[in-house]
């Protein structure tokens, strides 16, 4: 299938990546290559198998004991006391990321 | 001879006896990893101090009568996308530079609570993400046999340093061959277990319903020593299994072999035909052979790449520059997140990325994912059937043996198909192990993958051992 530069770039949007000009033209050409290949899945005529993912067993949710927040945030980038500190969540720049 | 050289239950036998000290094996291994890797590039992170003092630790309990377990005082190298406390973890992506987990990967105190002694990390395509550890953020591994070629990938660090002998064993991860084909590359064993049967948890995740961690040996004893010591039931992994492993069977060993494989475009002679003599081999040893049709591969690579990339595109969403590694700083948290992203993640990373958003979108979900779930679900079918006439199925592990280092960077399509035999394994969450079974006319490894049904590991190292000496 065709994939135009303006898919890639809605697809950048929402992965939150930023594309410079020649990754943007390499991986439109690389993505319409993998989705040309990809193609021989469909309009096989086969039915929809509806065993989903049969090997997958899941436990009981059940909640563990988690990390202490002293401890979960000294891996950090930026913190404050135990907190994760983050820059603005709210104004900005936000016509580029919607 | 070096200790080095030794497998890995001999060695682990005669610190067990007194006969050897762990602290000797360790030096002999950092020793060994100073002069080799240099030139192969297969070790990212060397965690001297805490290897001396657990293998000091060993020496203690041999002298004091006390049993350090199965590995005692054998080295082992880890794939850097499994969780170490102590030593960074860095997925060989910058965006994990400087990393160190809180906590050590299930596999990783197992391998402590078995006297095994972590030296350090290996090298790997970004996040596991390819077939030639070129990916890696911190450089390319070097194949041991001909420095010019790839050692295979994602966990070519693991093979290269295996088949150099910086230590008996080593693990690796493999979402769509990447335990099995640099074993391939490298000439020695490598094991993909049965899905659920290994804990993932600690396992920096890239496609959740394909990863499994494996180990990798020079012997096949080695891979048995460590599989046995990591498999297990472990509730801090949600898919972990608790069923138990398929009975031993009885009689000759019913081989199926997947003969129109061979003759497929782009399988090399040398791969054929060392295909075909590990199976006259295992029919003098006493197995039945029996032909044997596998689902199409290519459509199986097709399903593979959607599947893969749809898990990974969610999965390294927590990739955002809050909670650890990299932060790019920007004005608002998601300008950070970009910025953050956009510089932290590598080529590779970025397309698996995108093309795994484009899978689940909305307009296609239904026409590449959902039709890519459809076609797993038939083939985990097609292979339980096969497996109701066979015990274990005979292909070869790649088509090819180790390629040039820059030979298929710009071309991922041809990447991709260096999976091609591989992927039925973790698509169908069956066992698989690669074996060496000779080599080509260059002198380069090829190796020989078993498959088997689920939790049936066993079968696998009955088939291998009639294998045993046609390696390289």
């Amino acid at each position: 299938m065709r994939i135009s530069e303006q898919t890639i770039a809605h697809l950048a949007r929402l992965a939150h990546l930023d594309l410079e000009p020649e990754e943007m033209e390499r991986l439109t050409r690389d993505l319409g290559a993998i989705l040309e290949y990809v193609e021989r899945l469909a309009d096989t005529g086969e039915t929809i198998a509806d065993d989903l993912l049969p090997m997958t067993w899941l436990r009981e949710d059940n909640p563990m004991l988690p990390l202490a927040p002293g401890i979960a945030v000294s891996v950090a980038p930026e913190r404050h006391n135990e907190l994760f500190k983050v820059p603005p969540v709210l104004g900005g720049d936000r016509s580029k990321s919607a | 001879m070096s200790l080095l050289a030794l497998p890995a239950s001999t060695l682990a036998a005669r610190v067990k006896k007194g006969e050897v000290r762990a602290a000797h094996v360790v030096e002999e291994s950092l020793a060994r990893i100073e002069s080799e890797n240099p030139r192969l590039g297969a070790v990212l992170h060397v965690g001297a101090d805490a290897a001396r003092e657990t293998a000091r630790r060993v020496d203690d309990d041999v002298s004091r009568g006390i049993d350090p377990g199965p590995l005692a005082g054998v080295p082992i190298l880890l794939k850097d996308n499994i969780s170490t406390l102590g030593m960074p973890t860095t997925a060989g992506s910058r965006i994990l530079d400087g990393y160190r987990p809180l906590f050590d990967a299930t596999v990783v105190e197992k391998l402590r609570k078995a006297g095994a002694i972590p030296i350090g990390k290996t090298n790997l395509d970004e996040f596991a993400m390819g077939s030639s550890t070129e990916n890696s953020a911190f450089g390319v591994t070097r194949n041991p046999w001909d420095m010019t070629r790839v050692p295979g990938g994602s966990s070519g660090g693991s093979a290269a340093a295996v088949a150099s002998a910086m230590t008996p064993v080593a693990l690796g991860s493999d979402t769509g061959g990447s335990v099995r084909q640099p074993a391939s590359f490298c000439g020695v064993y490598g094991l993909l277990p049965t899905y659920g049967r290994v804990s993932r948890f600690g396992l920096i995740a890239f496609a959740s319903s394909l990863d499994q961690i494996g180990p990798m040996a020079r012997d096949l004893g080695g891979v048995r020593a460590v599989f046995e010591v990591i498999a297990g039931h472990d509730p801090r992994d949600a898919t972990s299994s608790i069923q138990a492993p398929a009975p031993a069977r009885t009689g000759p060993l019913r081989v199926g072999v997947a003969q129109e494989l061979l003759s497929r475009p782009g399988v090399e002679t040398a791969v054929a035909a060392r295909l075909e003599e590990a199976a006259q081999k295992l029919e003098r040893s006493g197995a039945k052979l029996v032909p044997v049709t596998l689902p199409d591969p290519d459509k199986a690579v097709a399903t593979y790449y959607l599947i893969a990339t749809a898990e990974a595109s969610s999965n390294l969403a927590r990739y955002d520059g809050v909670r650890y590694g990299l932060r790019v700083p920007g004005e608002t948290v998601e300008s950070m997140m970009r910025l953050t992203r956009s510089a932290g993640f590598g080529r590779e990373v970025k397309r698996r990325i995108l093309l795994g958003t484009f899978v689940l979108s909305s307009g296609y979900y239904d026409a590449y994912y959902v039709r890519a779930q459809s076609h797993r679900a038939l083939l985990r079918r097609a292979f339980l059937k096969i497996f109701e006439g066979v015990d274990v199925v005979l292909l070869p592990t790649s088509p090819t043996t180790a390629f040039a280092i820059g030979d298929r960077t710009e071309d991922p399509l041809a990447m991709y198909l260096a999976d091609v035999f591989t992927v039925y394994g973790n698509l169908a969450g069956l066992p698989a192990l690669s074996v060496p079974a000779g080599r080509d006319a260059a002198g380069l490894p090829v190796g020989a993958q078993l498959m088997a049904p689920p939790f049936g590991e066993d079968r696998l190292f009955a088939a291998a051992e009639q294998l045993e000496g046609t390696g390289v």
